[in-house]
């Protein structure tokens, strides 16, 4: 038998060897309980780091992580527009200023962004699926501070997959995710908006691939995003909003 | 060019940034900071090529430049791990927490090794790649890494049984 090396030994832990390979391993380990053990404890670590951190993949992308694909120099000259109107306030509004306020994000660009990170997620496209859906609402309710409900849209083809929780700028923001028979999803993004309650007619925004039709009724916006066309997705809109407003 | 392939690795990036670091605050910075220069540079990035490994180099690269500039806390002293204590049955007993803190007392180096084959799954050859390092310096540095961990943990002074009485 052919020596074994320690790079066969870890690559056995890591399952990175060959069946033939894996063989003779097995047969040199059968006679060296002392680096069977050892390895077993190697095998111990990497099951213990991932379970370490795998959860890290489910948490909400922070904000701020889903912008910095924004050129930098947009960025600054976004910031320069807040600072320069922050002077313009300040002088208004004498003493306080807006300076370091972060841009905000508009919410057909966060929702837009929202879904393009988790539309095309294989193993992992919602946090509670539409199996659980009253969890799911109440959860994403009581996160919200609202009574949420997930618009049943399978009468224009879309079946509920689920939702998640995720973090925006004004806090918890929840996504509903529908799919309909060849695969191609919707999100729907609610979030609580700043300032007075107000109501707003749809409008419409064309973000790269996702176009997402959105609006703001009282406290919170809406958007539907989906990649498909603008007269189909407003069949759609027009279906949860009525929902949303009986 | 689309945006949505960098998007994609969010999580993955942010998972690594995390276990690499540590603290969650400075994990985002770390990954902010790879994005920000994955976008800046993305049309070096070769379509059809595997961008996973990209952007992991481009991660390692701004750790290793940030860690350099004392901005990370990369090492700290193995004396502040407590010894495990021994258990007859070891490292099913050991806690979620010891082998975390294990992890924190390898050197930077090591650390980013075990983490990219153990959590990530990177086949070696792919960990060689992402650190632009040679696949042997991978395998010695893996080696190193799981024995220095054994040792925090106690494996390596497994009492003789024949010390029972």
């Amino acid at each position: 038998m052919k020596p074994v090396s320690e790079a066969d030994l870890h690559a056995y832990v890591d399952g990175a060897l060959s069946e033939s390979t894996r063989s003779e391993v097995e047969a040199w380990l059968a006679t060296h309980p002392d680096d069977t053990e050892r390895l077993r404890a190697y095998g111990d670590y990497n099951a213990m780091l991932r379970s370490l951190y795998n959860p890290v993949m489910d948490e909400p992308v922070p904000a701020a992580l889903l912008a910095a694909h924004v050129p930098a120099w947009r960025r600054y000259v976004a910031a320069a527009v807040v600072f320069a109107f922050g002077i313009g306030l300040g002088w208004v509004v004498r003493g306080q200023s807006f300076a370091h306020q972060p841009v905000p994000l508009s919410l057909a660009r966060q929702a837009a962004i929202a879904h393009a990170v988790y539309a095309p997620e294989v193993r992992h496209p919602v946090e509670v699926g539409a199996n659980d859906e009253e969890h799911l609402v109440r959860w994403l309710s009581k996160r919200l501070g609202t009574a949420l409900k997930a618009p049943a849209l399978s009468a224009v083809g879309y079946d509920l997959v689920g939702g998640r929780l995720l973090s925006g700028p004004q806090g918890p923001v929840a996504q509903f995710m529908y799919q309909d028979s060849r695969g191609q999803r919707l999100t729907l993004y609610v979030s609580r908006q700043r300032g007075e309650p107000r109501d707003t007619a749809f409008r419409f925004s064309q973000e790269d691939r996702v176009s997402v039709f959105y609006w703001v009724d009282g406290n919170f916006g809406y958007a539907l995003s989906g990649e498909i066309g603008k007269e189909q997705l407003l069949k759609v809109a027009d279906v949860v909003y009525k929902q949303l407003n009986p | 060019m689309d945006k949505r392939l960098i998007i994609e690795h969010i999580p993955r990036l942010r998972r690594y940034a995390r276990a690499l670091v540590g603290d969650r605050y400075i994990a985002d910075d770390l990954v902010q900071d790879t994005l920000e220069r994955a976008w800046n540079k993305f049309y070096l990035w070769r379509p059809g090529s595997d961008l996973r490994a990209w952007l992991f180099t481009i991660m390692h690269n701004v750790f290793v430049n940030q860690a350099r500039r004392r901005r990370y806390e990369i090492e700290q002293p193995v004396e502040e791990v407590p010894v495990v204590p021994v258990r007859a049955t070891q490292t099913e007993q050991l806690e979620l927490q010891d082998v975390d803190r294990a992890l924190r007392s390898l050197p930077a180096e090591q650390r980013e090794v075990i983490l990219l084959v153990a959590v990530e799954q990177m086949s070696y050859d792919e960990a060689s790649r992402a650190l632009d390092i040679p696949i042997g310096t991978v395998m010695s540095r893996l080696s190193r890494a799981r024995e220095r961990m054994r040792q925090l943990l106690g494996g390596q002074t497994m009492v003789p049984l024949k010390a029972v009485k």
